[in-house]
């Protein structure tokens, strides 16, 4: 056991970049799996429908942490073992793009049918449709949520810190380990995430209200 | 050898992708999990029961802080907000690690199940709070003037008029967040409260059968989050049926 210096503050300061680029990996991999699961479930195919519906209901249904244990060992499992930050992000997206994919499904959704209508009527197709003119409307009413579903995501990278990715809440239990002063160190690692997450929520704040200014006019 | 009929062998081989020199050759063993059923079922009940007082305690902790909130003097509005805030924007684990070890650090010493219970609903109450108070503001103010006017005390308004109807408002989004709350409850295995993701992990370190543990786990979970949600949709049809429908 040793005293807790300005070097471990500087170690969980460190720490912080892997947790961020956790979150931007799990935010990337997500959105490209969300913007697919979104399209699905807005198809004009019941099949895709209901393989869209069923892979969120997975998802959203069972917890984070044992759908990272099954990437983290169902992996080694196959004969391919992935190192626990290629695990994490893995996991991670695949359980970010169940999230994003319904946010987006409801943005795409929240697009007046009209305007769908006077495209194909139009005569535009289908991927011309959703690229210029429900997908530019839908953003604008996504980003409030997507950027609420951000602070989420940042928390839930904490997690990879069970199936041994050095993040921060990892280096805090490392930290903890050689030090043993727990109370300062996780209240530390505590205020440390919600300097990540609390702008974040307000500026969803601030663009949910603005939306909602936008709207009431 | 233990010989098992064919027919309840629990076991299936899997060879088939071959993709260059790497083949998943792999046999499923579900044998070790059949055999641990009682652990898993025994961890799935403390999960039920675990989530569902911490729900009951948040929800009452939820309506005192909701009150505080938006009728309190400015300095509990502040407190309240400030902890609401605080639980929302730091990760479930960490608090659970503040509370479970840093506590004993100041002198209070806890056992894993009881940790978990605090920590569950500190996070719990949070949101909670948020939600119920999005029911109180929800309601018109003329309900509150009326029962004002006719002469009903604070509390009593806030007892007989506003809570009634705020229940009735987030009875839908208190069902996701029991479920929410289920979910979340896996991380307090972390600490050894003996819930169903530390069964499995029990069971995954004396079998090693780490895949066939945890998906028969995740299976468990959606089936408990799936029949939650159809009956809070039954029990919402029940108490409040639709206003239209009367």
């Amino acid at each position: 056991m040793r005293a807790i210096n300005a070097g471990d503050f500087l170690y969980l300061l460190l720490a912080m970049r892997w947790t961020i680029m956790l979150s931007v990996i799990a935010f990337l991999g997500g959105g490209i799996v969300g913007v697919a699961i979104a399209l699905m479930r807005v198809s004009q195919r019941r099949w895709l429908r209901w393989g869209a519906v069923g892979y969120i209901q997975i998802f959203q249904g069972t917890p984070l942490l044992l759908q990272l244990f099954l990437v983290f060992f169902g992996s080694d499992m196959l004969g391919m073992p992935l190192p626990p930050w290629f695990a994490a992000s893995l996991g991670l997206s695949l359980n970010a793009g169940a999230f994003l994919g319904e946010i987006w499904r409801g943005s795409i959704q929240a697009v007046p049918r009209s305007q769908r209508e006077a495209a194909t009527a139009l005569g535009l197709h289908y991927f011309t449709t959703m690229r210029k003119i429900i997908v530019p409307q839908a953003m604008r009413i996504a980003t409030a949520p997507t950027v609420g579903f951000l602070v989420n995501l940042v928390k839930a990278t904490s997690l990879a810190a069970i199936i041994g990715f050095i993040e921060l809440t990892r280096a805090g239990q490392l930290i903890n380990n050689a030090t043993f002063h727990p109370f300062t160190i996780f209240s530390t690692v505590a205020v440390l995430y919600f300097l990540l997450c609390w702008p974040l929520t307000i500026a969803s704040r601030k663009l949910e209200h603005r939306m909602a200014v936008a709207y009431n006019r | 050898m233990i010989r098992i009929p064919p027919w309840r062998c629990l076991t299936c081989r899997v060879s088939v992708i071959k993709t260059g020199k790497r083949r998943l050759d792999y046999t499923f063993h579900f044998v070790d999990v059949w055999t641990a059923r009682d652990e898993l079922l025994d961890g799935a009940w403390l999960t039920i029961r675990l989530s569902a007082v911490s729900m009951i305690l948040s929800l009452l902790v939820a309506v005192v802080g909701a009150f505080g909130r938006t009728s309190g003097p400015k300095w509990v509005q502040r407190l309240v907000a400030a902890y609401v805030e605080f639980i929302r924007n730091t990760p479930f684990l960490v608090q659970v690690f503040v509370i479970f070890f840093g506590l004993p650090g100041i002198g209070i010493r806890l056992e894993a199940n009881t940790g978990a219970l605090i920590a569950m609903v500190l996070n719990g109450s949070a949101y909670t709070i948020e939600i119920v108070r999005a029911g109180i503001e929800a309601i018109s103010h003329g309900q509150v003037e009326a029962a004002i006017a006719l002469g009903l005390h604070r509390v009593q308004v806030f007892r007989k008029v506003v809570l009634p109807q705020a229940l009735r408002a987030v009875f839908a989004p208190l069902g996701s967040q029991f479920i929410l709350l289920m979910l979340n409850s896996s991380i307090v295995s972390v600490i050894s409260a003996d819930e169903l993701t530390a069964a499995a992990q029990d069971i995954q370190s004396r079998t090693f059968r780490s895949f066939e543990v945890y998906i028969v786990t995740i299976g468990i979970y959606l089936v408990l989050s799936l029949s939650f949600s159809g009956v809070f949709a039954l029990l919402n049809r029940a108490f409040f049926p639709r206003l239209e429908a009367r």
